[in-house]
């Protein structure tokens, strides 16, 4: 079980360095929306202070919504998915690795650089914490709803349009609490709610999601 | 000759096997078994249902009726994955990694025989040389090479190919059959698709005829 997940996670890793131009584009993409949003707001501090928190998720969860149609579509065009499907080891599992390099290569670089974007959308150092909580908490569970809506239309040729409309609604919810606790620590509540609700959704689609979304496969491929 | 008695149960044995897609009968009923050291050569016009026979006995497809047995066993999917060795039409292979590369992730995908390296497979089957060529410049032809590669190291008994003949020049058809030959030889079975007679391996066969359903 752990050399078959070694052996996708070096795939993965190695297929991303031989295109690291495209690797980079989600991280790109969320920092070219806020370092616009900074521009178009200017300098009224203030302001961007107080729409950061939204901001700064919207833009975290755009731009994993921009590479979720990458996530089994190569894989299913040249066959790969079938050799997941006949490997001894659950297809599960494998959805689960996959996408755990997916968040680790296109979300993770984006927490890193969460100072430099917090501090571009002049949010106040005092709600940091919160907010990488928040994103540490929240970016995996999208990962991992996303998973569910591209194995979902990995049949499909052509997908865009519907990975959006299907993957919004899931979306919701994750970016209200999410972005519903740095706005509560911001106005002086206690965040910890929302975060503990991100925290339990995690958990819940850490177990489920992996699962449905190897059921999707199954049925797209047959 | 008539084969020797055998007490271990076949390899692979199916019962009116058959599968329907959009309730329109792709093939069967049809049953057969593949035992230790045999090749069952499954022919057939084009849809005919070759292909698809095989993706149900790879677990890919499910099928509509009938049974399958491995090794007298009832199919459980552990069991099929170590059982089954699946070439099929797609090669699985990324066209941005180098072919060891590829091999490396197949293998441990799936695991390997003992005692047998990645270099050794790829200098069996004729890659020696192109460890680090992109898969995305390689031939059709070496592609399958590639995939056979995979097939030879893999630990499974039965090995179902489908087509394995396609794409490859006239070393390579010999090659397929060394490789089966070798592989029957070891205890292993084999379920190989083609539309011609030709290039038949020289080792016990069984034929199975697949014909469009009316």
């Amino acid at each position: 079980m752990w050399s078959a997940a070694r052996a996708l996670a070096t795939r993965d890793l190695q297929l991303l360095w031989r295109r690291r131009g495209d690797a980079l584009q989600p991280a790109l993409f969320a920092l070219l929306v806020l370092v616009l949003f900074a521009l178009a707001l200017g300098n009224d501090r203030v302001m961007l202070a107080r729409v950061a928190p939204g901001a700064l998720w919207v833009a975290v969860l755009l731009s994993g919504l921009l590479a979720l149609d990458t996530l089994f579509r190569g894989d299913a065009e040249d066959g790969s998915l079938e050799q997941w499907l006949l490997a001894p080891v659950p297809l599960a599992w494998l959805v689960l690795v996959r996408v755990t390099t997916h968040w680790a290569t296109t979300a993770l670089p984006l927490l890193i650089a969460m100072p430099l974007l917090a501090e571009l959308m002049a949010l106040p150092r005092e709600h940091w914490p919160v907010l990488f909580v928040a994103l540490a908490l929240g970016t995996p569970l999208l990962a991992l709803l996303g998973a569910v809506v591209a194995a979902l239309t990995v049949g499909m040729r052509r997908s865009g349009i519907l990975v959006a409309l299907l993957a919004l609604p899931l979306y919701v919810p994750v970016l209200v609490f999410g972005a519903g606790s740095v706005t509560a620590a911001a106005q002086g509540f206690d965040p910890v709610g929302g975060l503990l609700l991100l925290a339990a959704g995690l958990v819940a689609t850490l177990v489920l999601a992996p699962l449905a979304a190897a059921a999707a496969i199954r049925i797209a491929l047959e | 000759m008539p084969p020797a008695a055998n007490p271990a149960p076949a390899l692979l044995s199916a019962q009116a096997l058959r599968f329907t897609r959009n309730e329109m009968p792709v093939f069967g009923p049809v049953d057969f078994e593949v035992g230790t050291g045999e090749a069952l050569l499954v022919q057939g016009d084009n849809g005919a249902g070759k292909t698809t026979l095989l993706k149900v006995l790879a677990g890919l497809l499910h099928a509509d009726g009938g049974s399958i047995r491995f090794q007298g066993q009832p199919v459980l999917p552990a069991l099929r994955a170590r059982v089954i060795g699946y070439l099929g039409h797609l090669p699985g292979q990324k066209a941005d990694l180098s072919a060891l590369e590829n091999l490396r992730f197949l293998c441990g995908l799936h695991g390997s025989r003992p005692g047998m390296s990645l270099e050794d497979a790829m200098a069996t089957v004729g890659l020696a040389g192109y460890e680090d060529a992109l898969a995305r410049q390689m031939s059709a032809g070496q592609r399958k090479r590639l995939s056979l590669a995979r097939l030879w190291l893999s630990p499974a008994p039965l090995w179902l190919m489908d087509e394995p003949y396609a794409n490859l020049d006239l070393e390579g058809i010999e090659l397929v059959n060394r490789m089966v030959q070798a592989h029957l030889r070891e205890g292993g079975g084999a379920m190989v698709t083609t539309h011609g007679a030709y290039a038949a391996p020289p080792v016990r066969t069984r034929l199975l005829v697949l014909e469009r359903p009316a």
